[in-house]
């Protein structure tokens, strides 16, 4: 009996191995930045290149790291769900605009809304290495500690948002609350 | 004469695949280095490409910060660390052994100790069968 059981166990091992491989996302490449400190980085405003933008400036709060471009097909997808995120108020989104044009990066919020408490212009990209980032859009979650709770990338949905960034912005708020 | 300078071109050739027009340093010994680890690190928005291979924007990127770390004096070993705290190890084309992947290493090991001890089993349990009912003509003769 044993002798057919342990093949067939084998072989219901190895399919389900398989199985779960098939609805793997091949192209979702895991961050190594989750549960590290943020890199931090200092660029000009996308606005206004005399105002820098800060990462040290967003400690002590949970906020959201939104990369985009106006090249990018995704980006123009999830800006809606961005206007609409920013709308509630909930945290401060940041754009990193990644290698963009600045004029029609611009252009693009005046047309298209503006959901960005403030955006960083990264026109050669390096914080965008640094961020490990390797297509737009990206969205990551900082907590007040300035440590990555969350990376998501794809363009962002209300489905995403609920699901995997409000329980870890409250949970984020209530271990910062708990310590001070 | 045809065929020898064919052959000197093949051999070559590879080379002119090279994506970046101008070599990146005058000096062929950071120009090799600069090559080589262009050859190892992967594209991660064309994946089965190595940013040597490729001319997607995040590997011109790439490639300029892998030869403005060896112009800083890097190490080999220090680009790549540095690839992969951004990245992760999927980076490397060349993966490194680490805790959560020693297994796949051991598996090969592995599975030549479990297939020996199989095998001297079975072989064993064999000749033990044989020892108790002896076969052919022999066999009950005693």
């Amino acid at each position: 009996m044993l002798k057919f059981i342990v093949p067939f166990g084998l072989f219901a091992l190895l399919a389900v191995f398989l199985m779960v491989g098939l609805f793997r996302d091949p192209s979702y490449v895991p961050s190594p930045l989750i549960g590290k400190p943020a890199p931090e980085f200092s660029l000009p405003s996308l606005q206004d290149a005399a105002f820098p933008v800060a990462s040290k400036e967003l400690l002590g709060q949970p906020w959201v790291l939104n990369v985009w471009g106006t090249w990018c097909g995704g980006c123009r997808e999830e800006h809606d769900t961005l206007l609409t995120i920013a709308r509630t108020k909930t945290v401060p989104i940041v754009g990193l605009n990644w290698k963009d044009d600045n004029a029609l990066a611009q252009q693009w919020l005046r047309e298209l809304g503006n959901p960005y408490a403030v955006v960083a212009e990264d026109r050669d990209g390096r914080v965008a290495i640094d961020w490990g980032v390797y297509g737009a859009p990206e969205t990551f979650l900082i907590g007040p500690d300035g440590v990555v709770l969350f990376k998501h990338i794809a363009p962002m949905t209300m489905e995403v948002w609920n699901k995997e960034f409000l329980p870890r912005i409250e949970a984020a708020r209530a271990a910062a609350g708990a310590k001070s | 004469m045809r065929a020898c300078l064919l052959a000197v071109l093949l051999a070559f050739g590879g080379n002119a695949l090279a994506i970046d027009a101008e070599d990146a340093f005058d000096d062929p010994v950071l120009q090799e280095r600069y090559e080589k680890i262009n050859r190892e690190l992967r594209c991660l928005v064309c994946q089965n490409q190595t940013i040597a291979d490729s001319n997607a924007t995040l590997a011109q990127d790439l490639r300029r910060e892998v030869r403005d770390m060896i112009a800083a004096g890097q190490t080999d070993d220090q680009i790549r660390d540095f690839m992969i705290e951004r990245y992760g190890d999927f980076v490397l084309y060349r993966p490194r052994m680490t805790a959560g992947n020693f297994l796949l290493w051991a598996a090969p090991v592995l599975l030549l100790v479990i297939g020996a001890f199989v095998l001297v089993r079975v072989v064993r349990r064999r000749a033990q069968d044989t020892d108790l009912e002896p076969e052919g003509p022999e066999a009950g003769q005693s």
